[in-house]
């Protein structure tokens, strides 16, 4: 079992989604986030003062698959995320211990 | 009302009683109370739109503050409002307008709370020429309840809220009717010559001056000038600073058209129209002038300066909204949107702390627009003793200086004196902790955003 993370750009988030639908990805989690990578920050004007605007809004998608799938839902995600612009975002995948359905009690594999 | 307590009235007052059944009673106004009626019903109106404007201050200023001081903005604005309201029955009105009851003749009026005409008019004869009491001083209440608005934009996110309260009341009670009555109450200024339509001065400069005195005796917000820079605090919800401008931009057609003072024949109403063409004639020059400016300065418009033009063009044209042409209306306005893309950046640099641009908008435009007075106001009028002046546009702009010298002084040492006496006995700024965290969490524990929340 697999936890994904990605930090895309926020605009991407419903094609994404719908790929990762389409590949049988049952469920997922995401989250407003806001940081900064290659992509870094650019500058504002607010009422005559310049200012750095360092943390640029991104989406987190957060999905824990089976580890026979990873690598068709890491590719599906870079492929559709991706539009060859700087701050196009990444992927992280992290190995889980554990999952249990809140509702059945279900563990691991079952739970997913 | 019971029937039998405006009988008698009616029957006084019917120019033809034909009275068949007391159903049926000609209720027809007669021709000499028409005037009063009109003018009456239009003080009611046009002090409904000044009311509102208070809810356009409260929401500009929701808007451009950051969200952990939004709920205590709001306070402020509801106590303000309120507390203003008291202070100018109690005291204000009859100090405004005493009258031939000066304490001080011309310089310090009447000591007395409000007192309306009698329910149904009964055993009064009211002057018909004018309006009823009661609708005056609803009209002129909203004007004073306005300057105190001006002081809390500018002193946002870092005073206490009892010692500004303190500050609001001895301003509605004192500052303003007394600076007011040198002018609109027949007073010194007045006799001298001096021209404020509605109150780009007696308004707006005052609560521009109490506000920059405020500022300065109170410092600007932790962080806010660091290493010789301005660290810009981006405003909460600017939409909600948007509808706060147009909220104003309406109320400002009654805050000038009101202030034509009549509505009893067809000049009057004529007039009227003028104004609130040119009113709003000079909201759209200042926004446009705010709009082209920061395009040009900054690469990109800055909506807050635009909101900020456009209230400097409202600003501008309070002075004197009647007789300039609506080309000149817009010019006057548009001057008003540049002083206030210039004046922003300006008062940072002296490290003077404006969070909503208050001074500039308020002290800076006012100045500008009673100055204008001179280019428009006719050359020959009547002073309010009936005397007949002629006056040239310098003879005229000369009178227009020393009438904003005088007021701005008294102003500037009446307030000084005043934040001086709360820094030194109560404190006016809360600690810096309560600064970081929020007035809000700290001095109100309540959230305008709450997040989070049970349940």
């Amino acid at each position: 079992m697999k936890l994904i993370k990605a930090i895309l750009k926020p605009f991407k988030l419903e094609e994404v989604r719908e790929a990762l639908t389409e590949i049988g990805v049952r469920g997922m989690t995401v989250s407003e986030v806001k940081g900064f990578g290659a992509q870094s920050g650019h500058t504002e004007i607010y009422r005559g003062a310049e200012y750095t605007v360092n943390f640029v809004p991104k989406v987190m998608l957060e999905l824990v698959v089976a580890a026979d799938v990873v690598d068709q839902v890491v590719e599906t995600i870079m492929t559709t995320a991706k539009t060859d612009k700087i701050g196009d975002g990444k992927i992280f995948v992290l190995d889980v211990e554990q999952i249990v359905r809140v509702r059945t009690g279900e563990t691991n594999e079952d739970a997913i | 009302m019971k029937p039998t307590t405006y009988l008698p009235t009616i029957a006084a007052l019917t120019m033809v009683p034909t009275i068949g059944f007391a159903q049926e009673v000609d209720t027809t106004p007669t021709n000499a109370e028409i005037g009063f009626i009109f003018t009456t019903f239009m003080f009611l109106v046009t002090g409904v739109l000044v009311f509102w404007m208070a809810a356009g201050f409260t929401m500009l200023e929701a808007g451009l503050v950051r969200s952990k001081n939004v709920t205590m903005q709001l306070t402020k604005n509801m106590a303000l409002f309120s507390l203003a309201a008291i202070a100018y029955y109690l005291v204000g009105y009859n100090l405004m307008y005493p009258g031939d009851g000066w304490a001080i003749t011309n310089i310090l009026g009447a000591f007395s709370p409000t007192a309306l005409e009698a329910v149904g008019l009964e055993g009064e004869t009211p002057d018909l020429t004018y309006a009823s009491v009661g609708s005056d001083f609803f009209f002129q209440l909203m004007f004073c309840a306005a300057t105190a608005s001006i002081v809390s934009g500018a002193l946002a996110e870092r005073i206490k809220l009892w010692p500004f309260l303190v500050f609001v009341v001895v301003l509605t009670a004192f500052i303003y009717p007394i600076q007011a009555s040198w002018k609109w109450g027949g007073g010194f200024l007045d006799q001298m010559g001096f021209q404020d339509f509605a109150g780009s001065t007696v308004v707006h400069s005052v609560g521009g001056w109490a506000a920059l005195v405020g500022a300065l005796i109170l410092g600007p917000r932790i962080g806010k000038y660091k290493d010789g820079r301005t660290i810009p605090m981006l405003g909460s919800n600017l939409p909600l600073a948007t509808l706060g401008t147009f909220i104003l931009w309406m109320g400002w057609f009654g805050f000038n058209g009101g202030s034509q003072l009549y509505m009893d024949t067809a000049a009057n109403v004529a007039d009227i129209s003028r104004i609130l063409s040119n009113t709003n004639a000079a909201a759209a020059g200042g926004a446009v002038a705010a709009l082209i400016l920061t395009q040009l300065l900054y690469k990109k418009p800055d909506l807050t300066m635009i909101l900020n033009g456009a209230l400097a063009g409202l600003v501008a044209i309070t002075a004197e909204p009647l007789t300039p042409s609506l080309g000149a209306a817009t010019l006057i306005g548009a001057v008003g949107g540049v002083i206030v893309v210039f004046a922003v950046p300006f008062l940072d640099k002296l490290k003077i702390d404006d969070v909503v641009g208050a001074i500039p908008v308020h002290l800076f435009a006012g100045i500008w627009g009673t100055l204008a007075v001179a280019f428009n106001t006719q050359s020959s009028f009547e002073n309010a003793a009936g005397e007949e002046i002629t006056r040239s546009v310098m003879g005229q702009m000369f009178i227009q200086l020393e009438s904003i010298a005088i007021v701005g002084a008294f102003v500037v040492v009446a307030s000084a004196i005043l934040w001086l006496l709360l820094k030194n006995t109560v404190g006016i700024r809360v600690s810096e902790e309560a600064e970081a965290m929020g007035l809000d969490a700290a001095e109100l524990g309540m959230e305008a955003y709450p997040e989070f929340t049970p349940g």
